[in-house]
């Protein structure tokens, strides 16, 4: 019986870490926008043009 | 035209392509390779590339230089139209530390974020370039898009640009910022969303465990338990189930109250009773230690009413994306492009050898000079340079006496001018939006009230009431039948399985969705209700010129003794000021030749004519009658002459110059393709009239087309026609007028659908209720049916939805239905509706758009559009009470 109890509660401690998870992607603006993105991917085949990377490239030379 | 109007237009652009097609067939018709406009020449070319204008050159050179070609793979003709080269210094106030500090989201001096709403976004390529933006100019940092919302957050550093700067580079490749002060304070929903998103997230993760604890109990295993972790299970289901009813269902609690306190019942309140019986009932049942209570219905019924709430607020960002976007309708004004570029702003007074184009609205850019002529609407806030300006502000503020304003005034957008053409100069951009606005206005609504609306709102008030008096009475009954239990389960199960989602959605959802059908053939209506009103109509009302007649620049024949140069001068002078069909044709066969004088009080009597004072001489153009009744009759030469029976039909247009009749110009009519086609279709289900200010010289040949037996009344005057659909009215007629926004205006605003035609020159009349194109008019009957089919879908999904209640409520009442099933059927329910609704009016609708141009529609758009299209599947559940529009 105590294994349940465990296990119940080992469940729960992590649904309970899901859940906050979730609330701090929320809040974070992860699902501000949920349909640019899904477009922003299409056009990635142009690779490594990011801005980071573009200020890498300039320092180089 | 920039390629947002382009693609929203699409059909209206083709029809443009094929008359131009039409008139010069030997050209081949080029589009241009950034917005894929039609070129006009051949002027801008860069290699193979064609391009429509010079701006569109501009930003192709400017990408290329910068490597960003990609720009063009992305999509088919990505482009905005260029409106050349952007000056800084219109933008120069935009640094200014006040209204950096408002328009900022951050800055700490060497990196600042701000966030613009950029009307022109419509393309994945536009997401592309606008996240590319670092690529154009040192300083500008990261940036992101939000395509929805259609705004762009960029990073910068303002040391080495300034904001003027950043703007300026987004203004040089066709984005625009709106920079209004409403948009600046709009920024408010995120917040919302957040919210609501945490809401689903609470409700689904309480929904999984207490499935988990529920399981035991599902699969019979409750004699494994034990009575100790049974209770603790229970306890803990009740523990999960309160933050879910209390915060998750939060918003039905607000909107409940809200109605209570309004003592009104809204479909909220039917839930609300259900959640509640439904927690008390499994905390009974847990402490009292008799079951397990229905808490995992509970928490599954917020969860999925919480997940459709969140799919609907999609849907409905999507069709408001896609409304902004068709609901670009057709209005051109003129634009005065003076040779000597923008010197400055000194000269007002100088008349300098100017052109005037029509230029579509979008075209329009801050710093234009455009041309108001009399019955006009202002377009954007804009400076008054030339001409004595007498505005009528009765759109925007219900105030009809105009107002008079002189040179360097200050005009506000949405004022009508009244009297002689004025010249002003755009100082805002033009927002689309706002002219939409105007439209729905509520002082423009029909007084006759918007029956659908009040129908629906009628019925939901009406279910709510039968639905909990259902409840009650069946809990009744099973509690005096002796089964209180059974009386309690079938209470809640009514109240959930209930549905009235084809009642608050059905209407909203097919005539948005048949709205924007039409707005792809060229039929713009000032919202879906005017559809339900186009059902009902059973007399239509025509006027003749320039709605059954279309206007060719051929065929304008002068009768009368020559007239000298100077005469014509004038003539043009003084018809460049009215809207007319008749003067737009006269002053555009002229306008090559000469350029205009100055014009002296002028004046314009609608359905009339117009008078004025040119070079000291007085001239008046307008009917014959008009003309003669203002002077006493001067000998006149030509009376007889006037008569030309055949397959043309000619408005005489009569002119004096000092009182003298020097003779009268007659403008070629043909009718419009397809008239006949059209009125023999009509002429088995409407009354038909034709109501036309011009003389009776065509009455044969339209008794002809209408039939013998229809109303034909020439020379009417504008109140005579008000007069005519106020008869109507009173014999209990719904009347459509088919007209032309200026002398029609007071009959538009009469009938029950105002129709405005427009050709090239539209003048925007609020009154309206529906835009038409005017190559569309042939086609008035297949859009009137259109029309009428949409109405009988609404019909159709109430009863679809009536039917399935009927039978959800009998079975629930009966309380064999368990709570958690209803909660799972409620929602497939709202969605087979709404699914029913939304994919028979495009079916449909389909239809109506014939197959070429349906073809050429999504050529256009298959990039962007059919992509969101897919999004579009209208998945929808119940419940629009919080979620606004």
């Amino acid at each position: 019986m105590n294994v349940i109890l465990i296990l119940i509660i080992m469940s729960l401690g992590i649904a309970l870490f899901f859940l906050s998870g979730f609330i701090w992607s929320v809040r974070s603006g992860q699902f501000d926008d949920t349909c640019t993105p899904s477009m922003r991917m299409l056009t990635d085949d142009e690779r490594a043009k990011t801005f980071s990377d573009s200020t890498k490239n300039k320092k180089t030379p | 035209m920039s390629d947002v109007l382009n693609i929203a237009l699409d059909a209206g652009a083709a029809g443009t392509t094929l008359k131009m097609g039409a008139r010069d067939a030997s050209v081949e018709l080029v589009s241009c390779f950034h917005c894929g406009e039609t070129c006009a020449d051949t002027t801008c070319s860069s290699g193979e590339k064609a391009f429509c204008c010079q701006g569109c050159l501009i930003i192709h050179d400017l990408l290329t230089e910068n490597g960003m070609q990609h720009f063009y793979d992305l999509s088919h003709y990505p482009g905005v139209r260029g409106k050349g080269a952007a000056r800084r210094e219109q933008w120069a106030f935009l640094d200014e530390p006040e209204l950096q500090q408002r328009l900022l989201d951050f800055t700490d001096g060497t990196f600042s974020r701000v966030t613009f709403h950029l009307p022109t976004i419509h393309c994945i390529a536009c997401v592309w370039l606008l996240e590319n933006l670092f690529r154009l100019r040192p300083g500008i940092g990261n940036s992101q898009v939000n395509f929805l919302k259609r705004e762009a957050t960029i990073c910068f550093e303002p040391q080495k640009i300034s904001l003027s700067e950043v703007v300026t580079v987004l203004a040089s490749i066709g984005y625009e910022p709106a920079l209004t002060l409403g948009e600046l304070d709009r920024r408010k929903p995120v917040s919302v969303r957040k919210r609501q998103w945490v809401q689903i997230g609470v409700a689904g993760f309480a929904f999984g465990n207490i499935m988990l604890f529920s399981l035991p109990t599902y699969l019979g295993l409750d004699s494994f338990n034990g009575p100790l972790l049974h209770c603790l299970f229970g306890y803990l289901s009740l523990a999960f189930a309160l933050p879910v009813l209390v915060y998750s269902a939060g918003d039905y609690w607000k909107s409940a109250l809200l109605s209570m306190r309004q003592r009104a019942l809204t479909l909220d309140v039917p839930i609300v009773l259900g959640l509640v019986a439904l927690y008390s009932q499994s905390v009974f049942e847990i402490v009292s230690g008799r079951g397990e209570g229905y808490l995992d219905s509970l928490v599954g019924l917020i969860f999925f009413l919480l997940c459709g709430r969140a799919f609907q607020q999609k849907t409905h960002d999507r069709m408001a994306f896609d409304r902004d976007y068709k609901s670009f309708f057709p209005l051109s004004v003129t634009r005065i492009t003076a040779n000597t570029t923008t010197a400055g702003h000194g000269a007002h007074g100088v008349t300098r050898p100017a052109t005037e184009e029509t230029v579509s609205l979008s075209q329009v850019a801050v710093g234009d000079r455009i041309l108001l002529r009399n019955g006009e609407l202002i377009p954007a806030d804009s400076k008054l340079l030339q001409g004595a300006a007498l505005i009528d502000y009765s759109f925007v503020t219900g105030e009809s006496a105009p107002v008079a304003k002189s040179g360097g005034d200050y005009l506000y957008a949405g004022g009508k001018q009244t009297g002689a053409a004025i010249e002003v100069e755009i100082v805002k951009p033009v927002s689309q939006s706002y002219l939409t606005s105007l439209w729905n206005h509520e002082a423009f609504q029909k007084n006759r009230d918007d029956n659908f609306n009040t129908l629906t709102n009628r019925y939901s008030r009406r279910f709510t009431f039968i639905v909990i008096t259902v409840a009650v009475s069946a809990a009744l009954f099973w509690v005096l039948a002796g089964n209180p239990m059974r009386g309690l389960k079938a209470f809640t199960s009514v109240l959930i399985v209930a549905c009235p989602c084809a009642l608050a959605l059905a209407a909203p959802f097919t005539l948005g969705t048949a709205q924007r059908m039409l707005a792809r053939i060229g039929v713009f209506l000032r919202n879906g209700l005017v559809l339900e009103r186009m059902a009902q109509v059973n007399s239509i009302v025509f006027d003749k010129t320039g709605t059954l007649t279309a206007a060719n620049d051929t065929g304008i024949s002068f009768q009368g003794a020559p007239l000298g140069k100077m005469e014509e001068q004038w003539i043009y002078s003084l018809v460049r000021h009215s809207t007319h069909p008749l003067s737009a044709r006269l002053a555009s066969h002229f306008q090559n030749d000469f350029s205009p004088e100055k014009v002296a009080s002028f004046r314009e009597t609608p359905g009339c004519g117009v008078e004025g004072w040119v070079s000291g001489r007085e001239i008046k153009i307008g009917s014959r009658g008009w003309i003669e009744s203002a002077k006493a009759s001067l000998p006149s030469e030509n009376n007889g002459d006037r008569q030309n029976a055949g397959p043309t039909v000619g408005s005489g247009v009569c002119v004096a110059i000092d009182g003298a009749i020097r003779g009268t110009f007659v403008l070629a009519n043909s009718l419009r393709a397809d008239t006949d086609c059209l009125f023999q279709k009509l002429s088995a289900n409407y009354q038909l009239a034709l109501l036309s200010g011009d003389n009776d010289s065509d009455r044969q040949r339209f008794s002809s087309l209408f039939g013998n037996d229809r109303v034909l009344r020439f020379n009417q005057t504008p109140l005579d026609k008000l007069n005519f659909i106020r008869d109507a009215h009173a014999k209990g007629a719904t009347v459509m007028m088919v007209g032309d926004g200026l002398n029609d205006a007071g009959a538009l605003k009469q009938s029950d659908v105002g129709v405005a035609v427009v050709e090239k020159i539209g003048t925007f009349s609020p009154a309206s209720d529906v835009i038409l194109e005017g190559t569309q008019v042939p086609r008035l009957f297949e859009i009137l049916r259109f029309s009428q089919t949409s109405a009988r879908i609404v019909r159709l999904s109430f009863g679809v939805s009536a039917a399935y209640n009927l039978v959800g409520i009998s079975i629930a009442a009966a309380g064999i239905l368990s709570p958690l099933i209803c909660a799972v059927l409620m929602p497939i329910s709202s969605l087979s509706v709404v699914l029913f609704a939304c994919g028979l009016t495009r079916w449909v609708g389909r239809h109506l758009i014939s197959n070429d141009e349906y073809r050429m529609m999504n050529g256009a758009e298959s990039a962007d559009v059919d992509s969101t299209g897919a999004l579009l599947t209208p998945f929808v559940i119940r419940h629009s009470s919080f979620s606004k529009p």
